[in-house]
């Protein structure tokens, strides 16, 4: 039996979101520094920070509301925080 | 890490505040249950920031319910899952008002009933979706829209309800706290409790950045802060036993108050030192009833003299 009531909407469709224009400032990653801990992936309240297949820890900026908790707990201090340009 | 199932089932696009504690938690959940999972959410502020229609950033199966009823909805869930032999896992994510006060009586129904669900309580210590109220999970002499700190008030009066025993009081065989600030605990807690048969509780500290007033960046550096002042304690508990507790080298509260806006009062425009006193033997008591202190050595010097 179909039940077609409430709403619904299709799944991870939040991504039309770009919550990235929220953003004032920009974490800058420095690869040469990062020990591949995987904290700042681990702990992006958004799950924007991906792995490449270099091992890079890369933003999408796209997404990324620019919040710091990354560069805060990054244990070898190689995100900083710097003024977005628009 | 071993746990880590290596997709990103709580996805980009969600509408939390930048360094939102609760979002932390509902990624790290996901990753910890995996895809086979069906997801309720009372209402809260999880529900409105990951879901305003037509958007979700959920992407196993969710389900809203009332504030009050998401222990009753699983409940149902699970119920029928079980009669058509279907081995999904119901777990609920509800706020802090939705869990110690508004959802109180039909949690109590589900766990009492012994359903196979997992609940998953994001305390984030205030009914922060609408504007900061207190709720029953609110800390002693936190500064909130209803309990404002002033001229004839420090702020809430009452302590934190104990949410985690009153659970444990209803024969719950898995209990525990964890926080967002130790992301691996919580998510190992999430996996034990959703593989044990039965109700399982855990409640996770989620630092608020805008109804506690700190920086977004933060959010995990004062839930650590929580935990090494012995304001909140990550411990389990299996069939009514604390189990394991985290501990820790103890410091002094104002070091975990003064960083947030919600306290400032105890410290501006003078220190109140009776009122933080009271905090400090919030977390003594708390030290000597789960035994969280580490007693390190006397120093050497000290033990010559």
């Amino acid at each position: 039996m179909a039940l077609n009531v409430g709403c619904t909407a299709p799944p991870g469709r939040a991504r039309e979101n770009r919550t990235g224009s929220w953003r004032v400032f920009l974490p800058r990653f420095d690869h040469e520094a990062c020990s591949k801990c995987g904290m700042c992936q681990l702990i992006c309240p958004e799950g924007c920070i991906s792995e490449t297949a270099d091992r890079e820890f890369v933003p999408d900026y796209d997404y990324c509301k620019g919040c710091g908790l990354c560069a805060e707990e990054c244990p070898k201090h190689a995100i900083t925080m710097v003024q977005e340009e628009k | 890490m071993a746990i880590d199932k290596g997709c990103e089932l709580f996805d980009c696009g969600h509408r939390a505040c930048g360094g939102c504690g609760a979002s932390l938690a509902a990624r790290l959940l996901l990753k910890a249950a995996g895809p086979e999972t069906i997801v309720v959410s009372s209402t809260g502020c999880m529900e409105v920031f990951s879901t305003p229609y037509p958007e979700t950033a959920w992407k196993v199966p969710w389900i809203h319910s009332l504030f009050e009823n998401a222990a009753a909805v699983a409940s149902g869930i699970e119920a029928a899952l079980k009669i058509q032999g279907r081995k999904e896992k119901v777990v609920v994510i509800a706020g802090d008002g939705a869990t110690f006060d508004i959802g109180m009586l039909c949690i109590s129904g589900a766990f009492e009933r012994g359903h196979d669900i997992t609940y998953i309580c994001y305390d984030n210590e205030a009914y922060m979706n609408t504007g900061i109220q207190r709720s029953g999970a609110t800390p002693y002499d936190a500064s909130t829209t209803t309990s404002p700190a002033g001229k004839v008030s420090t702020g809430n009066r009452r302590p934190k309800k104990d949410m985690p025993r009153i659970l444990a009081a209803h024969g719950a065989p898995y209990v525990a706290t964890a926080s967002v600030a130790y992301p691996a605990d919580f998510m190992q807690k999430v996996e034990k409790a959703i593989n044990t048969p039965g109700p399982s509780y855990v409640q996770v500290h989620a630092p608020c950045c805008t109804g506690w007033g700190f920086d977004g960046s933060k959010t995990i550096a004062i839930g650590k802060l929580a935990i090494e002042t012995g304001l909140w304690v990550n411990y389990e508990m299996v069939d009514g036993e604390v189990t394991k507790v985290k501990r820790v080298v103890r410091k002094p509260v104002e070091e975990y108050l003064q960083e947030q806006k919600r306290f400032r009062h105890l410290f501006k425009p003078v220190t109140l030192t009776a009122e933080i006193a009271k905090i400090q033997a919030i977390a003594d008591a708390n030290a000597a009833r789960y035994g969280i202190d580490i007693k390190l050595p006397p120093r050497s010097g000290a033990e010559a003299a």
